[in-house]
């Protein structure tokens, strides 16, 4: 049977919009209150967040192509579901990422080049996860739900008022690790939130194939609070995202919140998508960018919004230069490096190993001198 | 006081419980019930249902969610039910457990031990007598325990929680009502257990581990009967191994026969003779051997004694080595 003509089933649940493509507010009864104090300035951060991180992307897919990063899976599209998600956690909720989420990373302080450095081949993880409470990134799909339902069920034993979030894709929701992840958290009503990103493909394959109800409409089915939200328009993400957090600090389990948008680019720059999609379902989704959808509500607000993108462009113009500069200055690891940290203990068959390797490689050095 | 294995583990997990609040445990069944071996009977009524938690029946999602619990900075120890149900945790344990260490570049400990009631010889159907411990003795960053005494099982336990690594710790099953006299002492230095060896003799170094140990101390009686001295050593680590003490061993006997319930083929067994084979090539007077189970699926219970080393088979092994079977060109399996 061709895969090709299925659809996926209209949901039980309504997709929230706060801001339609025009940049118009459209009224939410349940989520306009999470927007109560929220500023022109904090929508000017949230530009300025979204076109530095698209520029973040796009200098990592051009350092890639010129052969300084080994691989890199670009976010493009998909700026509104992180920003608008992470800046509304507190900076002591702990994420559980997957391998997509840079714009999460880097709202959280992690600089643009330790980012980079792990698809660089230059280290295993670009930050310390107990620094910026994110877990290392994942690359095998959706065991990272797991963890964090598990660091969840840790808040709830020792009382913590923080929350786990896990991200993960439309493609990670086929993994027996989420399902199970669901489960754990509504047995122990732990505090975690689930965070799809839906950007419609999993590689090549539509999400149709992962899923022939709406996924939000599966997520409710481990009676977990669920919302399905436009992961394009960076408000409807942020109130839904507060919604969901608040949910959880109030004791009352687990959430999950199904981001509806688009992967623009490529699964990453090893992939090509006009193998397996057509144009015009890109065209479609162009007029729905995030940015552009900011960019014209700010509008609507009368608010100076030239300025805004010229502070916005500054910045991205600044983070592109030095991450370049970075990058390509950026030295390869010690060979040593190869044996430290297998174990946290002393474990002798590792210390003769990197024994004997250091000294093969000296013998080498003292051959040539 | 005389123990048996199944409450030295019990008291060993208890006394973790009381020591260190972090400690707490996940697993099928171990809560109310007290575990299908009632391993962790009463811990529940004693330390509460954070500290000891009956999991949805779900492996992966037990490992999982121990490793968040670890991220959170718990120390969990997880018990699998049965050894062949260990596989639906395979990514977690070998993916996610074992490589956080190192994917963090030290920044987080994995504290997590997870045990595993492991072998055969007790009459069950599938999935309820094999041998996983090559997988993870293959992966790096874990560590895998395999003690065979009451007192090991006690204090191995305690080192197992106690390491700030991942540790895979294998139960022998079949022994659990074994029983001896012993004190319980929580161990001075914590570390990966060294090889220990049970009997020395001059003939044949004689190496196992786990349910297998049990086996070995009855060949040193066989083999004494006719005159051949048996050096026993129980690895009682799988992971890091300590080869220097076999190494030390074959060095005087010049001969080695390895034994465990596992399939042959890229076994622990064919580890031990490979590097023993480097180091000691110039003492060897016979090709070291294995006795192991068959390369076949765990068979059913009716035909596991064909399939289980037992002591005519490691006495086979010991005449090979010792050249009395010249017959034979090879160990029985």
């Amino acid at each position: 049977m061709s895969t090709k003509h299925i659809d996926v089933a209209a949901g039980c649940l309504p997709t929230h919009q706060l801001l339609n493509v025009s940049g118009e507010r459209t009224p939410d009864e349940e989520l306009d209150h999470h927007l109560t104090g929220l500023t022109e300035q904090d929508l000017a951060d949230f530009l300025r967040d979204m076109v530095v991180l698209r520029r973040l992307d796009n200098e990592a897919t051009a350092l890639q192509r010129q052969g300084q990063l080994g691989l890199w899976a670009p976010l493009l599209g998909q700026e509104a579901a992180q920003i608008g998600s992470v800046r509304a956690t507190q900076d002591d909720d702990f994420i559980f990422p997957s391998y997509r989420e840079h714009g999460v990373a880097w709202a959280r302080g992690v600089k643009a080049e330790d980012l980079l450095s792990v698809w660089r081949g230059a280290t295993a993880s670009g930050w310390d996860p107990h620094e910026v409470n994110i877990a290392c990134q994942q690359i095998v799909i959706g065991s990272q739900a797991l963890h964090a339902a598990g660091y969840g069920m840790g808040i709830k034993f020792d009382g913590g008022e923080q929350v786990a979030v896990a991200y993960f894709g439309d493609g990670a929701t086929s993994q027996g690790d989420v399902n199970e992840a669901l489960i754990f958290a509504a047995s122990y009503q732990a505090p975690v939130l689930f965070f799809c990103q839906n950007n419609q493909w999993a590689i090549s394959e539509p999400v149709a194939l992962q899923s022939r109800t709406q996924i939000a409409d599966r997520a409710s089915g481990f009676g977990v609070k669920t919302w399905r939200v436009d992961g394009n328009d960076v408000l409807a993400v942020y109130a839904a995202t507060k919604a969901a957090l608040a949910h959880a600090r109030h004791g009352l389990g687990p959430t999950f919140i199904e981001a509806v948008t688009y992967r623009m680019g490529s699964h990453t720059t090893a992939d090509d998508p006009t193998r397996y999609r057509k144009n015009a379902q890109l065209e479609e989704w162009k007029v729905k960018d995030p940015i552009d959808r900011l960019v014209n509500h700010l509008t609507v607000l009368g608010a100076d919004v030239q300025s805004y993108q010229q502070r916005a462009q500054n910045a991205a113009d600044k983070l592109a230069a030095d991450l370049r500069e970075a990058i390509t200055n950026m030295p390869d690891p010690e060979p040593s490096e190869l044996f430290e940290n297998v174990y946290s203990e002393v474990h002798e068959p590792n210390r003769r190993e990197k024994e004997n390797y250091l000294q093969y490689l000296a013998d080498f050095q003292d051959g040539e001198a | 006081m005389s123990t048996s294995m199944m409450k030295a583990l019990n008291q060993s997990l208890r006394d973790a419980l009381t020591e260190d609040e972090k400690v707490v445990l996940l697993g099928e069944d171990i809560g109310t019930l007290g575990g299908v071996f009632r391993i962790t009977d009463g811990l529940k009524a004693e330390f509460g249902e954070h500290r000891v938690v009956d999991t949805p029946l779900a492996e992966s999602g037990i490992v999982g969610s121990a490793i968040g619990l670890a991220y959170r900075g718990y120390r969990p120890v997880v018990e699998i039910q049965f050894d062949g149900f260990t596989y639906p945790a395979f990514d977690q344990l070998v993916s996610q457990l074992a490589k956080l260490h190192f994917r963090s570049r030290g920044r987080v400990k994995m504290p997590v031990t997870v045990r595993i009631p492991y072998g055969g010889g007790i009459g069950s159907p599938e999935h309820h007598s094999e041998s996983p411990e090559a997988y993870f003795s293959h992966t790096a960053g874990l560590r895998v325990f395999a003690p065979s005494s009451v007192e090991d099982a006690y204090v191995m336990l305690r080192q197992a929680i106690d390491c700030d690594d991942p540790v895979i710790f294998f139960e022998p099953k079949r022994r659990y009502h074994e029983k001896a006299e012993v004190e319980l002492r929580t161990p001075e230095k914590t570390g990966s257990p060294k090889a220990k060896v049970l009997n020395v003799g001059d003939d044949v170094t004689v190496v196992g581990y786990g349910p297998t140990v049990y086996t070995l101390k009855d060949a040193v009686l066989a083999a004494e009967d006719e005159g051949i001295g048996l050096e026993v050593i129980d690895l009682r680590c799988l992971d890091p191994l300590d080869l220097d003490t076999v190494a030390d061993s074959v060095k005087h006997t010049g001969k080695l026969v390895v034994v465990h319930e596992a399939s042959r083929t890229s076994g622990i067994g064919a580890e031990i003779c490979a590097q023993i084979t480097e180091t000691c090539f110039d003492y060897l007077e016979h090709a070291p051997i294995r006795v192991t189970g068959f390369d076949i699926p765990y068979p059913p219970s009716r035909l596991e004694s064909h399939h289980l080393p037992d002591l005519d088979k490691v006495m086979h092994a010991v005449d090979t080595v010792m050249r009395r079977n010249e017959t034979h060109t090879g160990g029985a399996k």
